[in-house]
């Protein structure tokens, strides 16, 4: 066989070089006349080792993570040309053991199947790992709407999204509901700060998407598609739009698709214009009418009455990517997977303060601590795990004493947050809670789509209390006061976002009080973040006298003569920072 | 609330400067089909930056669409722009992720550097500073975004090397 060698050109192994490495060894491949192929692939999901480069040669595959130019050129002269493997270089092979063996081998890919291993520029690859083979199987052995229906319902998915509603349930509301005109929308608004497994699966699969979308189109009678998807997101957009051109080509999309007689079905993107708001389905649906994106009052459902006043359903892309595999396996298969009432896998984006962070896609009812600790590797250099936070704007933060818990929707309910889309944001002992709830009332603040008075003024009233926390000027009562408002926003707002809003601060309160109260009573940030509330002061025996602090001091408050301790006036100190910044010599205590 | 992200358009020169006839392709593309309002002014703001006030009275006159209408969703979404922005736009990434890896240091440091606030354009039309929610780039916390190219694993310091190499290869 041809040796093959496989870079990955995902958003963030661009970001981090891999376009480079692809040029560098193309060039090479050129200029010496080298026979291996060389494709593209993308998001593999181990992003903390971009750039990523597979060779796969007779022997086997060998994965070479964090790559460089300089190491392409290695792995090139060495592997390809004298087929001998840089061992030093290989972060994950079958063949022997390497460092991330347990990080792949934890793993259970049923949405992430193909992301990283196929070009998801090319529909033939796709088909090639059993792509679009069940929807030939609904075409081939006539399989009926409500068969495809039951189908997905005996496989107990849950909204992939956040909400958590069954999938085949609204697929049945949808279907009950006749009209001429129906739409299937697929959600790829992924605006939670700290989730981007959307993204990878369009970028890296996006005819898994399609094909989902095609599935849940036959099943509810649906005419037409939109895809809304996140400017943000251009290299997903581009690779969406090859894939419905590549699609129709085929046959999968137009008239009477395979053969189904009186089953036709488009599909089309609209590129969303930011706003957070628009994840909602009905703010979502207004702004795909070109519309402001306000969510409206529900009933009526969109099963009933949701795009141009047709029946609509709305699903998330991970929701659709889980589909072709679930018509493909049967719906028992899927349910084999989780816990009793949270079938299936569940993407997981790990960031923040985590050794791996990176897509991981395990079973529903896998502890945070095994998330974080065996498939993340643990704290970014040795520190204290602090809390994680789950569900974005509208979730929460679960605290290092119920790592224990399982994630399936029901357990990260009940700690206050809730599964979202599965953005995983990992803390540790040098986040502030305070800091992290204000983040989240700042961003919720300002994507409040104003309709909700309590949404509009209740975030921003919520905001301030926690800024003035933060700046050491916090009241006794602040946090009943915080507490008053968030049950009487989320029980007075129309929508999700305000509904939920409240919830990072909530609990925060719950399970970080004690930090709260340093703050108001103590006037002290315990993770040292609040800077107002710092105190800064020169080390005596590590000040070498080299005058830095004291010449990029703002308010001129640090004094002494070259070669001497310096001193800090606390009085005039606007708590800036600058020189801990600045000084080479770690002699500025903060405390 | 999401109006209060974005400022009135400045006084313009009247008419602008912007050559309105490239709009009169995307007018007709998009006229008379229902939810044309975002694609319309979408494509105005990848011709001109941002959206020209007398491109929003072309694309009212000439498709019937009401001007409130139209001002009312570009003034609701993050994306559009009412004033003109520099050749370079700065986005610096403050999702969570970014946030507790410190993004603020890189707003704050870039702030310093081009003397300009978020949102603002530098004297020259060359940098727009921009903070963003989430760029997706989350394993590569603190991230930035000029132009199609990503920088991740930013300190301020290198935030601000990378924004003066660009100036000087600007100005040779």
């Amino acid at each position: 066989m041809e040796t093959k060698v496989i870079v990955g050109l995902g958003s963030c192994g661009i970001a981090a070089g891999a376009k480079k490495v692809y040029d560098k060894i193309a060039a090479l491949r050129e200029a010496e006349k080298l026979t291996f192929e060389l494709k593209k692939t993308s998001c593999v999901g181990m992003c903390y080792r971009e750039p990523l480069v597979e060779v796969i040669d007779e022997s086997g595959s060998y994965l070479y993570g964090d790559i460089t130019e300089d190491k392409a050129v290695e792995i090139i002269d060495k592997h390809i040309n004298q087929n001998n493997p840089v061992k030093d270089y290989v972060v994950y092979t079958y063949l022997y053991d390497t460092p991330e063996k347990l990080y792949v081998t934890s793993q259970n890919k049923i949405v992430l199947r193909n992301c990283g291993y196929i070009d998801p520029e090319s529909i033939e690859e796709y088909e090639a790992k059993s792509g679009y083979r069940a929807l030939k199987k609904i075409a081939g052995s006539g399989m009926s709407r409500l068969d495809v229906i039951q189908t997905v319902l005996e496989s107990g998915i849950r909204g992939r999204g956040g909400g958590g509603f069954p999938t085949g349930l609204k697929w049945k509301f949808a279907n009950n509901n006749k009209a001429s005109e129906k739409y299937i929308i697929c959600n790829a608004d992924e605006g939670d700060p700290g989730a981007f497994m959307d993204r990878s699966v369009l970028e890296g699969d996006p005819h898994s998407v399609l094909e989902g979308m095609i599935i849940g189109a036959y099943a509810i009678e649906a005419t037409a598609g939109v895809i809304y998807c996140r400017a943000e997101y251009p290299l997903a957009i581009k690779r969406l739009n090859i894939a419905i051109r590549q699609a129709r080509d085929k046959g999968y999309l137009g008239e009477n698709i395979l053969g189904i007689q009186g089953f036709s079905f488009d599909i089309y993107i609209k590129e969303g214009a930011g706003a957070f708001v628009c994840g909602e389905e009905t703010a979502l649906i207004a702004s795909v009418e070109g519309q402001r994106g306000m969510p409206r009052k529900r009933p009526p459902f969109p099963a009933a009455s949701g795009l141009w006043r047709k029946p609509t359903n709305i699903n998330n892309v991970e929701t659709f990517a889980n589909i072709p595999w679930i018509i493909q396996h049967g719906g028992k298969e899927y349910a084999k997977f989780g816990t009793e009432k949270s079938k299936g896998t569940k993407v997981f984006a790990l960031a923040g303060k985590v050794k791996h962070s990176g897509l991981v896609e395990v079973p529903m009812g896998m502890t945070i601590r095994d998330i974080i600790f065996k498939l993340g590797g643990g704290i970014k250099n040795d520190k204290r795990f602090k809390a994680v936070q789950m569900g974005g704007p509208s979730g929460g933060c679960i605290p290092e004493y119920l790592a224990d818990t399982p994630i399936d929707y029901d357990s990260v309910n009940a700690t206050g947050a809730i599964m979202g889309s599965g953005g995983m944001v990992v803390m540790d002992e040098t986040t502030c809670m305070i800091d992290v709830a204000k983040f989240f009332l700042d961003f919720t603040q300002k994507e409040s789509c104003g309709k909700c008075t309590f949404c509009r003024i209740g975030t921003k009233r919520m905001l301030e209390i926690l800024t003035r926390i933060t700046e050491g000027k916090g009241h006794e009562d602040d946090i009943g006061r915080l507490e008053d408002l968030s049950y009487q926003i989320k029980d007075s707002s129309l929508c999700g976002l305000g509904q939920t809003a409240p919830n990072p601060v909530l609990t925060t309160i719950r399970y970080f009080r004690d930090e709260y109260e340093a703050h108001i009573s103590h006037k002290k940030c315990p993770a040292k973040v609040c800077k107002p509330l710092l105190t800064y002061e020169v080390d005596a025996e590590k000040c070498t006298g080299c005058t830095v602090c004291a010449k990029n001091c703002p308010s001129n408050c640090i004094t002494g003569t070259r070669k001497e301790v310096h001193f800090i006036k606390q009085e005039a100190c606007i708590k800036c920072g600058m020189c801990f910044t600045k000084c080479k010599f770690d002699a500025i205590l903060v405390s | 609330m999401r109006i209060a992200r974005i400022g009135a358009a400045k006084q313009e020169t009247p008419n602008g400067n912007e050559d309105l006839t490239n709009l009169d392709h995307l007018i007709e593309k998009y006229k008379g089909k229902k939810g044309n309002l975002i694609p319309l002014l979408q494509g105005t703001q990848e011709l001109f930056g941002y959206i020209p006030r007398a491109a929003f009275e072309k694309i009212a006159t000439e498709t019937g669409l009401n001007l409130s209408d139209m001002y009312g969703v570009a003034t609701f979404y993050a994306q559009f722009r009412l004033n003109p922005v520099g050749k370079y736009i700065i986005k610096v990434c403050h999702g969570t992720a970014c946030h507790v890896q410190n993004a603020n240091a890189i707003t704050e440091a870039i702030q310093e550097s081009l003397n300009i606030k978020d949102g603002e354009t530098t004297d020259d039309g060359l940098f727009t500073l921009e903070s963003v929610a989430c760029l997706g780039c989350c394993s590569l916390a603190p991230v930035m975004m000029i132009g199609d190219e990503t920088y991740g694993k930013l300190t301020g310091a290198e935030a601000v090397k990378i924004i003066k190499n660009i100036m000087i290869s600007e100005n040779n």
